[in-house]
């Protein structure tokens, strides 16, 4: 009876994995073609037909400046998935190498990485994100780097804790000890055991990323006008949305589709790869 | 037990100097000369002699250790500057915005642990049955809903639609409903997963069969025993939340026209109201960082090993 459960629920957690791989992969085909998919050409603005219902022309109707909304959901996901995939590249190329260097040499450098770590934690990450785009100025560029330079801290300290989870492991004290380089431990012996648990790290976070960009679009501070982005799509609705719903709905449910199959995936991810905390939960 | 309160106090100490830093360094990143952005921004046309005297005037001609240290001494006494556009000093127009923000942000914190804490606890025991795999269902929702829909969502369904709830603003309790149950949602699935784990890990133990063959009743060992234990990681998480929280309250405020702290941190940025800025990071940072102090007390009180060890 017991097996019959864990099978069921094995079974279950398959079919997640491929439904939220299908979504994915569906969204990244979305990205990659839009310029053949969507039916109009999102910026374009005609007054005459703004807040049109759906039609043949425009499938899902148009927005307050007449612009096909099938159109710029379909370029949305060029922006918005994007953007939080070259946001989440950045964050691992500064946290895997500073991560794994604090970890690995320890001592001061590791003592001064980790204060670094506590000031910068200190803030609400989205808060200093926030004030930093202020600061910088709103704009795709500047949204980017404010995020990477709050963010990265949070996978470095995870990255480095699973560092030492394996770095007093028999394989690595027998290379140490066999006077292998330590470049050579690190690229040969520390990087492969890690390297599963960032990618579940990477998938599981990436839904977040994702909303906090959106948020951020939606405050006005991503993405500017004519692009199209999800978030600015919900804010764009704003004065709109009690007599035409539509407009809020469609982009909110595409990141909510998007973030959910990434969450789903990760979580999969996570059981397959039969890892039990993403971190090591090393100090 | 002070013992522990003066050390987790002195350990606030280099985390706070390390938040001023980062804050002054902030006002630093703006593009372009601050003298000139000041200018600009008052409506002042930045001619030459008007620029280097409002930079003698700031200080900005000091090199930026001995800038930094006025600053921080200002800083310490309160005055956090003046904003550009209210021309109010920043620490009013904070004060002003401040009991807003923390109406919503403890209701929301009431609504998470009144939905999630029965829910979580249900869960853990009815682990596997339909009310569980409801509850999961309930938190991957949760977690990947984007506040700003969800706020419009209930906005149009409760508010415009079936009129329950008044829309915008801020006045009678009703008002604060729907905001700060926004506020909560992302947080309930997150809170309900985590008391469920928390629960199965302590379902286990030695205690609860021996509970078992004192012959105590199954709702007195869970309300007794296993909640009582279970209940430590969601005071921590919820203290770590808090600072999470105030960054929701920026898009919730935003949406609902919630006069809070939030609403004045966005309309700050869109005005390039530099102080205003660093101001509200400076503020809500240290209201962070005091919450996780207040955490950690809390928890030392709750588990007395926390106290013991770190009090040695």
């Amino acid at each position: 009876m017991k097996l019959k459960i864990k099978m069921r629920r094995m079974l279950l957690k398959h079919k997640l994995m491929i439904i939220s791989s299908i979504i994915i992969l569906g969204m990244i085909g979305l990205a990659l073609f839009a310029s053949f998919l969507a039916p109009n050409d999102p910026n374009f603005v005609d007054i005459a037909q703004k807040l049109q219902g759906p039609s043949s022309q425009f499938p899902l109707g148009t927005d307050h400046l007449g612009r096909c909304i099938l159109s710029r959901l379909i370029f949305g996901t060029q922006t918005s998935l994007g953007t939080a995939i070259l946001v989440m590249g950045l964050m691992m190329f500064i946290s895997i190498p500073l991560g794994i260097f604090a970890g690995f040499i320890g001592g001061k450098v590791d003592y001064l990485f980790m204060r670094i770590c506590d000031t910068l934690m200190a803030f609400p990450s989205f808060l200093l994100s926030l004030a930093l785009v202020g600061i910088l100025g709103p704009g795709l560029f500047n949204l980017i780097l404010a995020m990477v330079l709050v963010q990265w801290v949070y996978y470095a300290r995870v990255i480095r804790g699973m560092v030492l989870g394996v770095k007093e492991q028999n394989f690595i004290v027998a290379a140490k000890v066999c006077g292998t380089p330590k470049f050579i431990i690190i690229m040969k012996h520390i990087l492969p055991a890690i390297i599963s648990q960032v990618v579940v790290l990477v998938f599981m976070d990436i839904g977040g990323v994702i909303l906090a960009i959106s948020s951020l679009s939606f405050l006005g501070l991503g993405i500017q006008p004519p692009e199209a982005e999800w978030g600015m799509m919900i804010n764009d609705s704003k004065p709109f949305f009690r007599n035409y719903p539509s407009l809020m709905l469609y982009p909110g449910i595409m990141i909510f589709i998007v973030v959910i199959a990434f969450n789903l995936f990760g979580e999969a991810l996570k059981d397959a790869l039969d890892i039990k905390r993403v971190g090591g939960g090393v100090e | 037990m002070s013992w522990f309160i003066v050390k987790r106090l002195a350990s606030l100490v280099p985390i706070l100097l390390g938040i001023s830093i980062i804050t002054f360094i902030l006002l630093h990143l703006i593009p372009g000369d601050p003298a000139v952005a000041y200018l600009r921004l008052s409506n002042i046309p930045p001619t030459d002699v008007a620029v280097a005297e409002l930079r003698l005037k700031l200080g900005l001609d000091n090199p930026l250790h001995i800038q930094y240290f006025e600053w921080l001494g200002k800083v310490i006494q309160l005055d956090l500057g003046m904003s550009y556009v209210s021309k109010n000093t920043v620490w009013d127009e904070i004060l002003l915005h401040l009991i807003p923000t923390i109406q919503l942000t403890m209701t929301a914190l009431f609504f998470i642990v009144v939905i999630s804490l029965p829910i979580g606890v249900i869960s853990a025991i009815y682990k596997g049955k339909w009310i569980d795999q409801f509850s999961r269902i309930i938190a991957y929702v949760s977690v990947s809903m984007p506040t700003f829909w969800f706020g419009f969502l209930v906005i149009f369904f409760l508010s415009v639609k079936l009129d329950l709830f008044p829309v915008l603003g801020r006045g009678t309790l009703a008002h604060l409903i729907l905001p700060s149950l926004t506020l909560a949602f992302g947080y309930i699935g997150t809170y309900i997963r985590l008391l469920r784990a928390s629960m199965l890990e302590n379902l286990n133990e030695p205690f609860v069969v021996y509970a078992k063959a004192r012959g105590l009743r199954q709702r007195q060992i869970i309300s007794r025993h296993v909640l009582k234990k279970s209940i430590l990681p969601v005071v921590t998480g919820l203290g770590m939340s808090f600072g999470n929280m105030l960054g929701g309250a920026v898009i919730v405020e935003t949406i609902f026209a919630w006069p809070g702290m939030g609403q004045l941190f966005v309309s700050s940025i869109l005005n390039q109201d530099y102080p205003m800025i660093q101001g509200c990071v400076l503020f809500m940072s240290v209201i962070f960082v005091i919450c996780n102090l207040l955490v950690d007390v809390t928890y030392s009180f709750l588990d007395p090993r926390i106290r013991l060890e770190g009090g040695k």
